[in-house]
């Protein structure tokens, strides 16, 4: 059960451990007030096989610690537990419904000589309570995406409907957390937009509002390219989750080798010689095209093919409404269809937007990839960037970085140390205390600088590594970062 | 009824005295003038034309039957044919003729004349042409230039002085010929294919039958093919050859006309109009519409098509018998019925002469009601309106560009571009289509805003600066509908131009939609024109040391009033903030004047007191500490 990552020291053989998931479980203490009922507040554990008794222990322990928080602060419970070996997080996102979540502190083992067991030493500081609180808030967050709120199947189905939901949900989802490496991205939870001229933008936009009122039952469109969004029609809490869901989870997936963008040469012989590509192409009418679902039916053309797609709830103008999610992809240019979830989707439905979407889909995403590649062009050859960044705007969700490696199915890699990972979240717990602008920056150990920028709703992390910079020198290069990179926007120096 | 009719007659015809046995009617297509000559002109001779208003009215001797009677161009030169042999020509002065010279032909016969400029004629005989230059003062033609070949007939292009001479024993080989400066230029000659060829031989290809006339500025030959029993085509049809100046003549079009009888052909407004004369219609044909039969309703009642009617072209049917010369004009408004392909009705209406209205309402009618069409169609639709109109831009640029740069290269004045009526600008889409769409009840803001994006769309593939009040309506719209993350998107991609009116407008809705102020400050930065905008932006929002440090950034601390900046942070009641302020102030007074007081024209007396009551003299800066 124990994650290790075989990272040796020098000389004495260290284990180092990263934080772990120890615990997960949502509980509801008006389920079961009355002493003897106490497994009845247990809607979900786990791991599973924890003895009954331990459920219940832990479940009360947790009870007791935000009831007795509560007394000093009636409005903010207790949001995390620190201790020697693992960390608590509390989270009630409805009435009396709380997720708790525990990870275990990375740690070190070091071992001990004459075969003495080993000492481990845990490190309890190194994790950040931004971070995994923020992780606890997407778990409940991307549940709600699939089932709607815990209240609403309670109204369904009572508790066991819950229950069966939660099981199902969370099974599955748990296996899919690496907390080992979550960091500030998942408390931003951002979004990365694909930068596009203005024209393309047009046309992407034309081809939406066209496809949105020749297949009337759309009700909402969502446009992506290279995992990264162009347009939302959905409101922006909500694209927030489902872009979590599509660029963690459905995309990867289903990666294959395709055209990768910057080669457009690679993109046309695509269109010429369909049959060797590894995609085979539909065709339509006398078009090829390179259309098909990501969700719902593989192949159009199994007379078994099921016409069923995944629902999603999003927010609406009375509450919630639910949707089917249809996600159709040609090349790298994905669109997201939401219908919405009482109209049955027919095979006709399926053919007829494969028919519609697959060619104009195929065109339009060469046509980006090659607009792209003129504009990386015109803006010189692509160097390794010389800094590494992320950045945040609250406003519009938007995130950039170039710290985080191209996101895979199971880990998020980073190019830079955790350590300095580490300070970019400590800064970021400094800029949430305070409502005005600052500027924080940080000498790191070895040859490392650390700027953090807060600009009205903006937040701009750099990672310098400059040999014997001061400070002057390396606040004179942020401002160089910021006059090239952001100098559309309003960033007070 | 009235809209079923595409064609109409003038309101105002040009009348004159009807013809009768004491009184003939001659037309010249090249003046477009009617002349009734009484008593073979000795009883008065009244030209009017080409309007209702301009006539000329004269006396000459009755020398015999008029055969025919034309004024040179500007009625310099009036010329009569009264035999087959000879022409009188005199010279016109205000109200009398003078100066009479004859010429005469002595073998061939005289089919006619043409005037090709003021002093120029041609005598079309039977035989050739002969191509004069007249002196009036000497009384004496002098040839230019003569050509001798057999013709049939021959016909007259005014616009373009090119005559067509039938040549052949058929008559089916047609010679046109160029006059110009003096010259003549033998076009290509090409031949018509008949129906049925006859044997023996003999002239088959009538006058009646062809016609010449420039459309879309080319020269093209007009033939009335006759439907024939033992062709098989069914009907009747109209071919075009198309003339060019250089190089051969070639069939290019062909109207079929699905039914049989006796036809006259008109051009108007650039399109091809069939008369036909026992059903009474009128049939028009485009070069891109393909035919359609369409009745025609004439303003003044008569006799439609009656005997007397004689066709001119390009537009002109003459009643003799009646005394009316009318113009024959295009009907838009009900043509739109008859294309149900919006672009290609967009094809038509943007070459059609008064089409600036009809286009608009069709715009309209595509947007709302029964006839609402897709968001392809209208993307269509949008294309092909604003592709003329950035074809009109420009050719305006560049006629501003030779201009400005002045009359330096071979002195060849360019023209300036004439804007017609199919130039529809972005303010004639807003006034009578956009803006009233946008507010209809009943129309989904979807598709109001699908819209409106089509036309930035359309504007921005012309590379089309778009018009402020064009993003203004798309804000208004989304606003209204409370769609404020899809114009954040909007303006993340700039799909919205910057400019200060518009992040003003943001700035406008920043307590409804709060990330408004930041869209705004962007833009604001980027247009780099409005750091002061910014400053009194900041200063509101009481952030005095963002906004001290902005104008720090741009370099204009210097300039820049101090008293604003010290109201401000005085006003926020933040003493340290206020001290800040004052001592940066200070500090900037010491570097450019080396006193760190405040001039009197700064006003910032109030403030030295305050600075004074808080923190107590010794805490000013002294300008010897420095």
């Amino acid at each position: 059960m124990l994650m290790i990552s075989p990272k040796m020291a020098s000389g004495m053989q260290e284990k180092q451990y990263t934080p772990c998931l120890l615990n997960f479980f949502i509980y509801n203490p008006t389920f079961g007030p009355r002493e003897g009922e106490e497994e009845k507040k247990i809607l979900f554990y786990h791991p599973s096989e924890v003895e009954k008794n331990e459920k219940i222990r832990n479940v009360g322990l947790c009870e007791a610690i935000v009831q007795f928080t509560r007394t000093f602060c009636p409005t903010k419970p207790a949001k995390s537990l620190h201790t020697q070996k693992n960390r608590q997080f509390f989270f009630e996102p409805e009435e009396n419904f709380w997720i708790v979540m525990v990870v275990r502190n990375p740690m070190i083992e070091k071992p001990n000589k004459d075969g003495k067991p080993p000492t481990v030493e845990y490190q309890e500081e190194e994790i950040l309570d931004t971070v995994y609180g923020a992780v606890v808030r997407q778990c409940y967050s991307m549940y709600k995406l699939f089932n709607g709120t815990f209240g609403r199947a309670m109204e369904a189905g009572g508790v066991e409907l819950l229950m069966q939901k939660l099981e199902k949900f969370f099974y599955r989802y748990l296996q899919t957390l690496h907390l080992q490496s979550c960091d500030l991205l998942d408390v931003f939870g951002g979004i990365s937009f694909f930068p596009l001229d203005k024209m393309t933008y047009l046309k992407i936009q034309s081809f939406v509002n066209r496809v949105e009122e020749s297949l009337s039952l759309i009700k909402y469109t969502a446009f992506l390219y290279n995992d990264q969004l162009i347009w939302s029609g959905l409101e922006q809490d909500d694209m927030r989750i489902l872009y979590k869901y599509l660029t963690t989870s459905l995309f990867p997936r289903h990666s294959e080798p395709e055209a990768p963008c910057g080669t457009p040469k690679t993109v046309k012989l695509f269109r010429l010689a369909g049959r060797d590509s590894p995609l085979r192409p539909e065709v339509a009418g006398n078009l090829l095209h390179y259309g098909r679902f990501l969700t719902g039916p593989a192949n159009l053309k199994d007379p078994e093919a099921k016409f069923r797609f995944p629902k999603i709830f999003v927010s609406s103008e009375d509450g919630y409404e639910e949707l089917h999610l249809i996600v159709y992809k040609a090349m790298s240019a994905a669109a997201c269809f939401m219908i919405d979830a009482s109209v049955e989707l027919t095979r006709e439905f399926c053919e007829q937007l494969d028919g519609l979407v697959g060619p104009q889909l195929t065109l339009l995403a060469s046509d980006i990839c090659e607009q792209f590649t003129i504009n990386r062009r015109t803006s010189g050859p692509e160097k390794e960037p010389q800094f590494k960044f992320i950045y945040f705007n609250h406003m519009n969700l938007a995130e950039k970085s170039t710290i985080h490696m191209r996101k895979t199915a199971s880990v998020c890699l980073t190019s830079v140390h955790p350590d300095l990972m580490k300070i970019l979240g400590d800064i970021n717990c400094d800029f949430a205390r305070v409502d005005e602008d600052e500027e924080i920056i940080v000498k790191a150990m070895t040859d490392y600088w650390v700027v953090g920028k807060k600009s009205d709703q903006r937040e701009l992390y750099v990672i310098l590594n400059q040999k014997n910079a001061n400070l002057i020198e390396v606040n004179e290069e942020v401002k160089r970062l910021c006059a090239t990179q952001f100098n559309n926007i309003f960033f007070l120096d | 009824m009235a809209e079923e009719h595409y064609l109409e007659l003038s309101e105002n015809p040009v009348q004159f005295e009807h013809a009768s046995s004491v009184n003939n009617v001659f037309f010249d297509e090249a003046n477009k003038q009617v002349f009734a000559v009484r008593s073979g002109g000795a009883t008065g001779v009244v030209v009017k034309g080409p309007d209702d208003k301009s006539s000329v009215a004269f006396r000459m001797d009755d020398k015999g039957e008029v055969k025919c009677i034309k004024f040179s161009i500007g009625n310099k030169i009036l010329a009569v044919q009264r035999t087959s042999k000879s022409v009188v020509s005199s010279v016109k002065t205000v109200l009398s003729l003078r100066h009479t010279f004859t010429h005469i032909t002595r073998n061939a016969s005289i089919l006619g004349f043409c005037w090709t400029s003021w002093n120029e004629v041609v005598f079309i005989t039977d035989q050739g042409v002969e191509f004069y230059q007249v002196f009036p003062d000497k009384r004496s033609l002098k040839l230019l230039k003569s050509q001798s070949i057999n013709v049939n007939w021959y016909q007259y292009c005014p616009e373009t002085a090119v005559i067509l001479l039938s040549t052949t024993v058929q008559g089916n080989v047609l010679q046109p010929l160029a006059f110009k400066n003096g010259n003549v230029s033998k076009m290509s000659k090409f031949e018509i294919e008949l129906p049925v060829v006859p044997k023996p031989a003999k002239l088959s290809l009538s006058e009646r039958d062809v016609a010449m006339a420039t459309i879309y500025g080319q020269l093209y030959v007009m033939y009335l093919k006759h439907h024939s029993r033992t062709a098989n085509s069914p009907s009747a049809e109209v071919v075009l050859y198309h003339l060019p100046r250089d190089g051969p003549c070639r069939k290019s079009h062909v109207l079929k006309l699905n039914t049989t009888g006796k036809f006259a052909l008109n051009i108007v407004d650039n399109l091809v109009v069939v008369h036909h004369q026992s059903s009474q219609v009128s049939a028009e044909g485009a070069r891109l519409l393909g035919s359609a039969v369409v009745p025609s309703q004439p303003p003044v009642p008569c006799q439609l098509y009656s005997s007397s009617w004689s066709v001119f072209q390009p537009d002109i049917i003459i009643s003799a018998s009646e005394g009316y010369l009318w113009y024959l004009q295009v009907k838009l408004p009900p043509t739109v019925k008859l294309l149900q392909d919006k672009g290609k009705l967009m094809d038509f209406l943007l070459r059609r002469r008064d089409c600036k209205m009809v286009i608009l309402s069709v715009c309209s009618q595509i947007l709302e009601g029964s006839e609402k069409a897709g968001l392809p169609v209208v993307a269509t639709v949008f294309d092909k309106l604003n592709q003329v109109y950035k074809e009109y831009l420009e050719a305006e640029q560049s006629y501003t560009a030779a201009v400005e740069s002045g009359p330096s290269r071979g002195g060849a004045a360019q023209k300036r571009p004439v804007r017609t009526q199919a130039v529809i600008d972005q303010s004639d889409m807003y006034t009578h289509v956009l803006s009233s769409f946008s507010e209809r009840k009943g129309v989904s803001h979807k598709f109001i805003i699908a819209v409106l994006m089509e036309y930035i769309r359309s504007l921005n593939q012309y590379q089309i600066t778009v018009q402020h009040y064009l993003y203004e309506l798309v804000i208004k719209t989304l606003v209204h509908h409370n769609l404020f993350y899809m114009l954040h998107q909007f303006l993340q991609y700039h799909v919205l131009n910057d400019s200060k009116p518009l992040a003003c407008l943001l700035l406008s809705l920043e307590s409804t939609y709060p990330p408004a102020h930041q869209l705004s400050l962007d833009m604001l930065k980027r247009l780099s024109t409005a750091n002061d905008e910014i400053v009194e932006v900041l200063l509101s929002k009481q952030q005095v040391l963002g906004a001290l440090r902005f104008i720090r950034s741009v370099g204009a601390h210097d300039n820049v009033s101090a008293r604003k900046f010290l109201d401000a942070a005085r006003q926020t009641g933040d003493q340290m903030l206020f001290y800040t302020v004052f001592r940066s102030f200070q500090q900037r007074n010491q570097r450019l004047r080396g006193s760190p007081a405040f001039n009197p024209g700064e006003h910032c007396e109030e403030h030295v007191v305050h600075f004074k009551q808080l923190f107590g003299e010794q805490a000013l800066m002294k300008a010897s500490t420095v």
